[in-house]
């Protein structure tokens, strides 16, 4: 199976971890992966609310290039991957922004037809790949690992692609698969705190904290995701968290790094010491 | 191009009449404009508007008109044939002229109320008035059918309304065959403890009715039995009966029930499903003591005999009846009826489907037919309100509109919860003290007595909160929400979200089209709204009847409804049926087709088209020769004639050509 | 003033599901293009496709045939007959230059009000757009043609120059 990769900043910045830990898995998996060739920024959340149109036509020209292939494209971050599937609604269901968009592209010599599939790369494993298949690959089980599984919301919603909206389980069966014990908890898709852990810290980290606690509380040694915002705010805001509330030092982690440690790949390929708290001690402590 | 066009001088007098359905046409079609058009085409003698062509004095009108004006043909523009075309060619028939030399145009249905263009919709008008015109010319004298009518009836579904119809029609001297897919009949309304508003016991209703019903001596009960086939049409309907086996003789077991005591499995072990899976029960059971027929039965999925075959057979040795029978085979009964009561009714919507409510994942969260079980006196309980893991309830949320008035499930609002779940509100008050809490969109009480019942309610100290729940969590922000269920929930009276921490949560499920409700309306040929539930022919003035003469609706497979409405629906469905047998006959639309001999050439083409076999080929003429009282009028043979030698009545070639030339004039 | 071509479209409505549904639409006042006239049908399986030619030879712009969904039917299987001729028509159509939705075969239920304004709507305006199909107006100019033709091989058979037996 063949698959076009973006990026996004994320992967390339923040969620360094991921983008590692993805493609190392993908590889080890024999899932050919092809970085999107001239990708720009998919305008995330912000641009959207600054010009509409713009930001259709920006990420509409990353679908363009794709569809240059007849491949699907996976686009880990939530963010992307929202914005580039609402791209594909917005372009289908309206005729008069499509003209706008399709115009734009073909200033820059570029066309696009709507044909383009965006995937989440936890689509792809679950629903391409199969739990049966990754279950062969698994050498090295996460067993006695306790996880609370973490969906974020942009993943599931709006549109649920792939998973309930309400009660996501696909992650669930990944850390099934791999052999860890899913902490079944409500939060799944609660709040993370998004951009406010940075604009309005004393809502965003609240909402980071209740999920770190209960999560803990629960009895899970780490949280694993799929969006790098949710392991950056989860991740690297506990400092904080631990002198505005208290101290709950538990790790976050990427469900390709989980499945990688579980497929035997070494951790150096995972990104797993790129995490802020150091999940050596869950990983060791099962 | 008037190659079928009759000379203008053979044409005969036609009348023409448009309706102005007070303003209903009038307001969108200017009906001056087309009397006067009317007026010009060949043949009409007679053009008049009038408000109400269907009132006494609109009918008298033409029945005067065809006799001073020596009338040979009718044309009324009015509403839709479907409605009113019975009535004109009853005021044709008044006036002396053949009932079938008349056209109906439909300018109410078809234009002015779907038209917002006054020109537009009067030219349409106009087109259509011109086609019926053109066509009532080639129109026939014709004499409608009259088949016997079968006087025994079959009812489908045991549940109050099928009991209710069923004992109607038997008390009315018919025969009658009541046919339930499950063990016992009672349908959903066995499963209640009391019903609201008046609070009586369902049971203390229900049982007479289902005693009278298998002590009806014209009433044949059939349990576990279902319709597999119809064929025929009104008043002679062949209908197939499947019967289920239950491996024990019906008319030997006196429901001792000495059996079940005997089974080799000394503890009941397996879900119970009357009990909504609460309770256990043997391989060997019967639902519930009251369950009619009394007859107990074996589910061959869990009996030791059937899995293993190597079982002693207790329960057989325990009968002193013998009414075992190990060997019993699915056996298929063919029986004539003249018409058929369907009464399939709903199935409760499955919360799985709204996840936010955590059903299946949480022990604490119930569905409202769960709680009735675990209200009634006999259900797995005797009515102690108790939770899955024994504990007591202290506080109970009650979530109404689940599956209901939701675009992400069904948009229909399912017409019992909100009573249903005050009535559950109050049992559940009543039987273990807790608080109750009962979170609402809008309260819908609108029926005899239900305003008052919730009223009630309200003095009882329930608690009301309207808000749509966003989600039930066991999540705890505080710790007095430790090892609750917590309803998240904007109170939309007070103005903010709240968090309402319970021990029981209860879902008002809202009623659904049976699961299979497709494949039964395609077996009875009738058809479903797009909600799924059965289609009536009229929402207003046919309720309970069907496109498919001789087959009616009641009860909840048409739209929920509580048990009055269904109880009165059945007894309407009964009369309905009652109306049809009693006259003895019916009149057939003469719509069907026949050869003409001279012309027919003996292809055969028509004869395999025919799905009611009504087409034969006469080997010594080499013709083909229709059989006009199995033809059901669909034409599709008259359409695949090549040599055009079939003729449709009131669907000729030269009717539906010059309907063609008439809008294309 | 340029006034916007109106196309007309003639309509074959079986009378238990599509014509059920049209009613359906006019109780539900559902407001949609007065370019559609409809005639009923019991079944749509009735509908000959001579009507079809006949619709469209006296000016029709478009044809719209209505049935019961597959399975549906009234008279159990109608509209299969109804389907297998009139994609055969709708072939012979095309050879005839008719095609791009001038005729079109829509399943309607009688609960379906709302997909007989969906339908008329479109086909209106995709009919519009197509323009007026005018058979009845090509006739006549054939016609000429051949009356043109018929004359100049009359005049040249008056000459005797022609050798061609008819």
């Amino acid at each position: 199976m063949k698959y076009l990769y973006f990026p996004g900043c994320s992967l390339k910045g923040t969620g360094r971890a991921y983008e590692e830990s993805f493609l190392a898995v993908f590889k080890a998996l024999g899932l050919e992966v092809r970085e999107l060739e001239d990708w720009n920024c998919c305008g995330a959340t912000a641009y959207m609310s600054v010009d509409e149109t713009k930001s259709y036509a920006l990420a509409g020209r990353n679908l363009a290039i794709a569809e240059r292939e007849d491949l699907d494209v996976i686009a880990p971050c939530s963010a992307c991957y929202l914005v580039l599937n609402k791209t594909q609604h917005g372009l289908k269901d309206n005729p008069e922004l499509r003209r706008k968009v399709v115009n734009a592209l073909k200033s820059a010599g570029l066309d696009y037809k709507g044909k383009v599939r965006v995937r989440h790369p936890l689509d792809v494993l679950i629903n391409d790949v199969g739990v049966e298949k990754l279950a062969k690959f698994i050498k090295n089980p996460l067993k006695g690992l306790k996880i609370a599984p973490y969906y974020g919301c942009q993943v599931v919603r709006p549109y649920s692609t792939f998973d309930d909206q309400y009660n996501p389980v696909t992650m669930d069966k990944l850390i099934e698969a791999v052999g860890a014990e899913c902490v079944s908890w409500p939060l799944k898709t609660r709040c993370c705190g998004g951009s406010l852990t940075g604009t309005l810290p004393e809502v965003g980290l609240k909402l980071a904290y209740i999920l770190v606690k209960e999560a803990k509380k629960r009895g899970a040694a780490a949280v694993v995701t799929l969006c790098p915002l949710c392991q950056f705010n989860l991740d690297g805001y506990q400092d904080q968290i631990a002198r505005k509330f208290e101290r709950v030092d538990i790790p976050t982690l990427y469900f390709t790094q989980i499945l990688g440690l579980a497929m035997g790949l070494p951790e150096s390929e995972l990104g797993i010491k790129r995490g802020i708290i150091s999940a050596q001690a869950a990983l060791a402590g099962r | 191009m008037s190659e079928n066009k009759p000379k203008q001088e053979n044409l005969p007098r036609i009348g023409f009449y448009v309706c102005h359905c007070g303003s209903n046409i009038s307001s969108m079609v200017d009906v001056a404009a087309v009397q006067k058009y009317a007026a010009g085409l060949p043949g009409v003698v007679v053009s008049r508007d009038y408000k109400y062509m269907c009132s006494d004095p609109g009918q008298e009108m033409i029945a005067k008109d065809i006799k001073e004006h020596k009338l040979e043909r009718l044309v009324v523009s009015a509403c839709s044939p479907n409605l009113h075309e019975e009535t004109f060619r009853k005021a044709a028939a008044r006036g002396g002229l053949n009932p079938f030399y008349f056209q109906m145009v439909n300018i109410r249905e078809h234009v002015a109320w779907v038209h917002t263009d006054k020109k537009a919709a009067t030219e349409k008008a106009m087109q259509l008035v011109s086609a019926a015109i053109a066509r009532v010319a080639f129109h026939q004298a014709l004499d409608k059918k009259r088949v016997p009518v079968d006087p025994n009836v079959m009812v489908v579904g045991g549940g109050i309304a099928g009991i209710h119809a069923a004992l109607t029609l038997a008390n009315a001297g018919k025969k009658v065959t009541l046919v339930e897919r499950e063990a016992t009949i009672g349908g959903h309304m066995a499963l209640f403890d009391k019903t609201f508003p008046t609070l009586d016991c369902a049971a203390c209703i229900l049982t007479p009715k289902m005693s009278a019903v298998k002590a009806h001596p014209n009433i044949t009960l059939w349990t576990y039995s279902e319709v597999e086939k119809v064929e025929g049409y009104v008043g002679n309907y062949k209908v197939t009966v499947k019967r289920k086996p239950r491996y024990v003789k019906e008319d030997l077991c006196v429901g001792c029930m000495e059996c079940i005591d005997a089974c080799v499995f000394k503890e009941a072990k397996f879900a119970d499903k009357f009990n909504q899976g609460l309770g256990k029960r043997k391989p060997v059971y019967i639902d519930f003591p009251q369950a009619t027929p009394k007859v107990v039965l074996i589910d061959k999925d869990t009996c030791l005999h059937f899995k293993t075959g190597k079982c002693k057979q207790s329960c057989a040795t325990a009968c002193d009846r013998k009414a075992f029978d190990f060997n019993q085979k699915e056996e298929t009964k063919e029986l004539q009826v003249g018409a058929i009561v369907l009464a399939t009714g709903f199935k409760a919507f499955d919360p799985a489907r709204s996840p936010q409510y955590g059903y299946g994942r949480y022990p604490g969260v119930y569905t409202a037919l769960e709680i009735e079980r675990l209200v009634n006196a006999s259900g797995p309980t005797s009515g102690e309100i108790t939770l899955r893991d024994g504990k007591h309830p202290k506080a109970v949320g009650i979530i109404h509109c689940v599956g209901s008035r939701d675009a992400k499930t069904n948009k229909w609002c399912s017409r019992v919860c909100c009573m249903y779940s005050l009535k559950l509100a109050h049992l559940i008050k009543e039987h273990s003290g807790a608080e109750v809490y009962n979170f609402y969109i809008d309260m819908r009480a609108p029926g005899k007595a239900y305003e008052e019942f919730y009223d009630k309610l309200l003095g009882e100290g329930v608690h009301f909160i309207r808000g749509r729940v966003d989600e039930v969590t066991d999540w705890a922000m505080t710790p007095d929400e430790e090892g609750k269920l917590v309803l998240r929930v904007e109170d939309t009276l007070a103005g903010f979200v709240r968090r309402i921490p319970v021990d029981m949560v209860v879902l008002s499920t809202g009623l659904e089209p049976q699961a299979d409700a497709q494949e039964v309306r395609r077996r009875f040929n009738i058809g479903c709204g797009t909600e799924g539930f059965f289609q009536e022919r009229h929402p207003k003035l046919a309720p309970v009847n069907t496109f498919t003469d001789g087959i009616y609706i009641a009860g909840a497979c048409q739209a929920p409804r509580d048990i009055p409405d269904t109880v009165a629906q059945a007894g309407a469905a009964a009369a309905e049926a009652l109306a049809l047998i009693d006259a003895g006959f019916v009149e057939l639309e003469p719509n069907t087709s026949h050869v003409i001999e001279d012309e027919c050439c003996g292809c055969k083409s028509c004869v395999p088209l025919c799905p009611y076999s009504a087409i034969t080929f006469d080997e010594v003429k080499k013709k083909a020769v229709i059989n006009e009282v199995l033809c059901k009028g669909c034409g599709v043979c008259a359409a695949a004639c090549p040599s055009g030698s079939i003729v449709q009545n009131l669907f000729d070639d030269d009717e539906i050509f010059s309907e063609i030339r008439g809008i294309l004039k | 003033m340029n006034e916007q071509f109106e196309p007309k479209i003639v309509a074959f409505f079986c009378n238990w599901c599509t014509y059920t549904a049209a009613d359906l639409a006019g109780v539900s006042r559902l407001k949609y293009a007065p370019n559609v006239s409809v005639i009923r049908v019991m079944c749509s399986g009735r509908v000959d496709p001579q009507f079809v030619l006949d619709a469209f030879a006296r000016g029709a712009d478009g044809v719209l045939l209505g049935g019961c969904h597959p399975g549906d039917c009234h008279y159990a299987e109608g509209n299969y007959k109804t389907l297998r001729r009139m994609r055969m028509l709708e072939r012979m159509l095309k050879g005839m230059g008719i095609h791009d939705g001038r005729f079109r075969l829509e399943w309607i239920s009688g609960a379906e009000g709302d997909k007989v304004k969906a339908v008329i709507n479109d086909m209106t305006k995709k009919v519009r757009a197509l323009g007026p199909l005018d058979l009845p107006g090509k006739f006549k100019e054939w016609d000429k043609e051949m009356e043109e033709l018929e004359a100049h091989v009359n005049k040249d058979s008056k000459k005797g120059e022609t050798t061609h037996a008819r």
